[in-house]
């Protein structure tokens, strides 16, 4: 069975090519994948990102249960609407998912989580949910568009009413409200994003998806599929989770260690054994490549280095650099000349701090 | 995005080679243009050496989408003679003219009757209808 958005049959009046994403009938592209990444980059392009999971959790404990749900530190929200980037760890340290956790009320936070993980993340939250008296609450009547881009913010807060206007546009970044969307729809508009432009991920309700969408369309916003989102979020330096990362990765090994708080007392599920992990001395690192040379990375290959064997994890063509990036996953240790190992041929390939772009710009270091 | 009437006189592997016969007997290969839509924005195409024998059914080259990489089957036995070496800057090529300046190599055929075992651009035409479905 496979779920679709309110937005499916506007993807297909545009004309996109579907594929099943994690279950749900999705656009990779309306036409050509590079040109839709580049339009983000430069102007403003908009995804239906339905498919995410957004879960309302609410009680008076609920800041005492993220306090132990997540690893990063939920005491960073002291104001409300602003959020956190996190991820939730089982017992051995290994990752759940990521998320993005909104501080909304003392007594109401909420979380967005990944569509592929939605069934086993619910079962997670509500088993450890219990013991705080947290109720959860899954919202299958929103729908989310994620508008992004240099001009992504402007083209969206000029649809919205007057008097909400400034508002719009004084929301700092990771950071979000609630307010008067076009034509009297509420939006819950966030200033987040997985694509490492500046923009808005809008929540809207399901029987107003449709609408927001078409306004965008007309505000000369360009509908971009599944594959332009991959290509920017990894240029982006943003992790995938179940390719970056699974349940027998810990952050450490994912470069998520800033998204680790450590602070003191705070008994955070997976704490032990990322402890015992650090302090044992951690066997893998994630690190960025560039390949200059013609050809594509790709998920799965075999990364040759002097400390040992590792694999690429995320890895494409960066329209952007218009080269091949990547994330590997290898031993820690002196790594010599890295190559990879491209069908029998070993192509040498450089080590390099990512993200390999941010808002529109290749970061230093990256085009060689 | 390139025409997608079919030429009829081009002939088709069932992996969405094409091949054209030309006046000297050699033939020449692309992938149809249904193909290249599949596979999205090329950005990276693999040659075979000009001079290497190639088997029908077996890989030859290959060409790489931002999607994915995919091999580019040899529709018939030969050596190849040519190889568009254009694409090599400029693989987006084959989206743009998948017909005919996205040709990717020219073959000496080995055995003519290798050429009956393609389909004709109206079998393909089914072919492509039935995938859709």
């Amino acid at each position: 069975m496979t779920d679709k958005t309110e937005l499916n049959a506007t993807h297909r009046e545009l004309g996109a090519r579907m594929v099943d994403f994690g279950g749900w009938d999705m656009p990779i592209a309306y036409g050509s994948q590079i040109e839709e990444h580049h339009a983000v980059r430069k102007d403003a392009g908009m995804f239906d990102v339905s498919h995410m999971t957004v879960v309302d959790l609410t009680g008076e404990r609920t800041r005492d249960f993220l306090r132990k749900l997540v690893a990063n530190n939920i005491d960073k929200l002291a104001k409300p609407g602003k959020a956190l980037y996190t991820c939730m760890l089982n017992e051995t340290g290994g990752v759940v998912d990521d998320l993005i956790v909104y501080f909304l009320r003392e007594d109401f936070f909420r979380l967005v989580v990944n569509a592929a993980t939605r069934v086993n993340d619910l079962a997670w939250i509500e088993k450890h949910a219990g013991e705080f008296g947290v109720t959860v609450r899954e919202r299958p009547e929103f729908g989310m568009i994620a508008v992004q881009g240099p001009n992504a913010r402007q083209k969206l807060i000029d649809l919205l009413p007057e008097d909400v206007r400034e508002k719009a546009t004084r929301l700092g970044k990771f950071a979000a409200i609630e307010v008067e969307g076009p034509n009297g729809m509420p939006l819950f508009l966030a200033r987040t994003g997985y694509t490492g432009e500046d923009g808005f991920e809008v929540v809207v309700p399901n029987t107003r998806v449709v609408e927001l969408w078409k306004l965008l369309h007309d505000a000369g916003v360009t509908p971009a599929g599944l594959g332009a989102r991959d290509t920017l979020r990894l240029e982006a330096g943003m992790n995938l989770y179940g390719q970056d990362m699974d349940e027998s990765v810990t952050p450490w090994e994912a470069a998520l260690a800033w998204t680790i708080s450590l602070d003191e007392g705070r008994d955070f599920i997976g704490r032990a054994a990322l402890e015992k992990q650090k302090a044992d001395g951690v066997p893998r690192t994630m690190i960025g490549l560039v390949m200059d040379e013609k050809g594509v990375l790709r998920h799965g290959q075999k990364v040759l280095t002097s400390a040992g064997e590792g694999e690429i994890l995320s890895g494409g063509f960066a329209p952007t650099l218009g080269k091949s990036v990547a994330f590997a996953r290898v031993p820690v240790g002196d790594l010599g000349d890295v190559r990879v190992d491209i069908r029998g041929k070993e192509v040498p390939v450089r080590v390099v701090k990512f993200p390999f772009v941010r808002d529109g710009q290749l970061m230093a270091g990256i085009a060689g | 995005m390139s025409n997608n009437e079919i030429p009829g006189d081009l002939k088709f592997a069932k992996s969405h080679e094409w091949v054209r016969v030309e006046q000297d007997g050699t033939v020449t290969v692309g992938i149809s243009d249904h193909a290249q839509g599949a596979l999205g924005d090329l950005v990276y195409v693999e040659l075979p050496e000009v001079g290497a024998e190639v088997e029908a059914g077996a890989g030859a080259a290959v060409v790489e989408s931002v999607k994915a990489a995919s091999d580019i089957y040899a529709p018939v036995s030969g050596e190849v003679i040519a190889v568009n070496s254009d694409l090599s800057d400029k693989p987006e090529t084959i989206n743009e003219d998948a017909w005919d300046a996205g040709w990717i190599f020219k073959l000496k055929i080995k055995d003519k009757s290798e050429l009956d075992n393609l389909l004709t651009a109206d079998e393909y035409a089914d072919q492509v209808e039935k995938e859709d479905n």
